[in-house]
């Protein structure tokens, strides 16, 4: 609309808000690439942020480990790498919020820029030891689902929760995370084998595979087929690569541990 | 009873992974009940006599539909619900299972176990497609312009009415 006008202060206003606008899109698109959300999704909440903003002929190519963004054939492009990716549903759900609450008018661009750098230096996950005690839950729940025996439930209770303080402190520590994968896998098979040997438990595997379920991928292999699904074919094989080397990482932690003993 | 036990702990297992992966925290019962709902339709297929790779189709078709029910309702997005209410039909076991045959170098066993995941997880992945795709299309049908991208268009019409 400005364009048509012709006023050159007018044509600077607007470029000042492409640029503004660009980046705002892009904080949206990489903080919820980084939080584990699929990438149709990513794709969409962008281009519906910018066409609530009039730009028409948006377009944007995400991957799992960056997003290029262009506004339009006259405009500037971006792009923005992603370098780590976690599963934190709350941040999506916050950007799924501004970006409807751009859509529909109630804040400005500027605002929602605001929000989501906020958003994006917020932690928030829930303390650390409510994790544990839930990944210690979980693990011994899985005891029920998957026929294993009850008395087994103490061991996995113990073992899920010191893998899932494993995987985090030695993250934390590394910033690797086929590292702190591996690592963790081989403390949990530690435990169980030690649990077993002397009679604490019962089933070696079962005990095992309910304690790594907190950090096996598989989530992201079926988000990786979902992308396939959908004709993200680079972001499918991208995500299927991680979950195979998260896998390889669990594996090989816990083939250490039966080789060894 | 067995079923009952089954409920509950599903619930638990659903729910706990919601907190490991940071749902919203008035939306974890809600992911707990979307995984035991999918949990439990698993179940009592596969213990029909139906073979895994379909129960789990079925699993995760239902999944989804209650997660897009949900999701419409509190109005957050679908994978929140998705994604915990899927975990406790992911071959997760059968994943580690494949990796620990072939390290410990019996690949037969290794590729039918990852053939098995594959599938397993493959046929996930086709029954939230589905169910999402049919879901909308039974909106659009029913009550005009209810697809998010419609009532997305409907809203940019009202504002540019506005100005």
């Amino acid at each position: 609309m400005a364009r048509r006008k012709g006023d050159c202060n007018l044509m600077t206003m607007k470029e000042q808000n492409y640029e503004m606008a660009l980046d705002c899109f892009l904080l949206a698109g990489q903080i919820m690439m980084e939080s584990g959300a699929e990438t149709y999704r990513v794709e969409d909440t962008m281009l519906r942020m910018a066409r609530s903003q009039d730009i028409e002929d948006a377009q944007s190519y995400v991957t799992p480990t960056g997003i290029i963004l262009s506004l339009g054939r006259r405009q500037i492009t971006k792009i923005t790498s992603i370098t780590h990716r976690i599963t934190d549903l709350h941040k999506i759900s916050l950007v799924n919020n501004i970006s409807r609450k751009l859509t529909l008018k109630i804040i400005t661009l500027d605002e929602a820029y605001d929000e989501l750098l906020k958003i994006q230096k917020t932690n928030y996950f829930l303390p650390i030891h409510v994790q544990i005690l839930t990944a210690s839950i979980a693990s011994s729940c899985f005891m029920v689902l998957f026929n294993g025996l009850w008395s087994d439930m103490p061991v996995a209770f113990v073992a899920g929760g010191v893998g899932h303080l494993a995987v985090t402190l030695v993250q934390e520590a590394t910033k690797v995370k086929f590292f702190s994968e591996f690592f963790a896998s081989l403390v949990v098979g530690i435990i169980a084998y030690l649990a077993v040997h002397f009679e604490l438990g019962t089933e070696l595997d079962k005990i095992i595979v309910g304690s790594v379920m907190p950090l096996v991928p598989g989530v992201i292999i079926t988000n990786a087929v979902r992308d396939l699904m959908a004709g993200h074919f680079t972001a499918g094989i991208a995500k299927g690569a991680e979950a195979f080397l998260t896998a390889f990482a669990i594996g090989s932690g816990i083939a250490l541990v039966v080789g060894l003993f | 009873m067995e079923y009952i036990l089954q409920i509950v702990f599903s619930f638990i297992f659903t729910a706990c992974f919601g907190v490991i992966f940071n749902a919203p925290t008035k939306a974890i019962p809600y992911c707990g009940i979307v995984g035991a709902i999918g949990w439990i339709v698993y179940y009592y297929i596969n213990h029909m006599g139906v073979q895994e790779v379909q129960a789990s189709f079925v699993g995760a078709f239902v999944v989804a539909i209650v997660a897009q029910i949900f999701a419409r309702r509190f109005k957050m997005p679908m994978i929140i619900f998705n994604v915990s209410g899927i975990i406790p039909l992911v071959p997760g076991g059968i994943a580690y299972n494949t990796m620990r045959n072939i390290v410990e170098l019996d690949y037969t066993l290794g590729i039918q176990n990852g053939m098995r995941a594959f599938m397993i997880s493959g046929a996930i992945a086709m029954g939230l497609v589905f169910a999402e795709v049919i879901t909308q299309l039974i909106m659009r049908t029913f009550n005009k312009g209810k697809t998010s991208m419609q009532s997305f268009a409907r809203a940019k019409r009202r504002t540019q009415k506005f100005k």
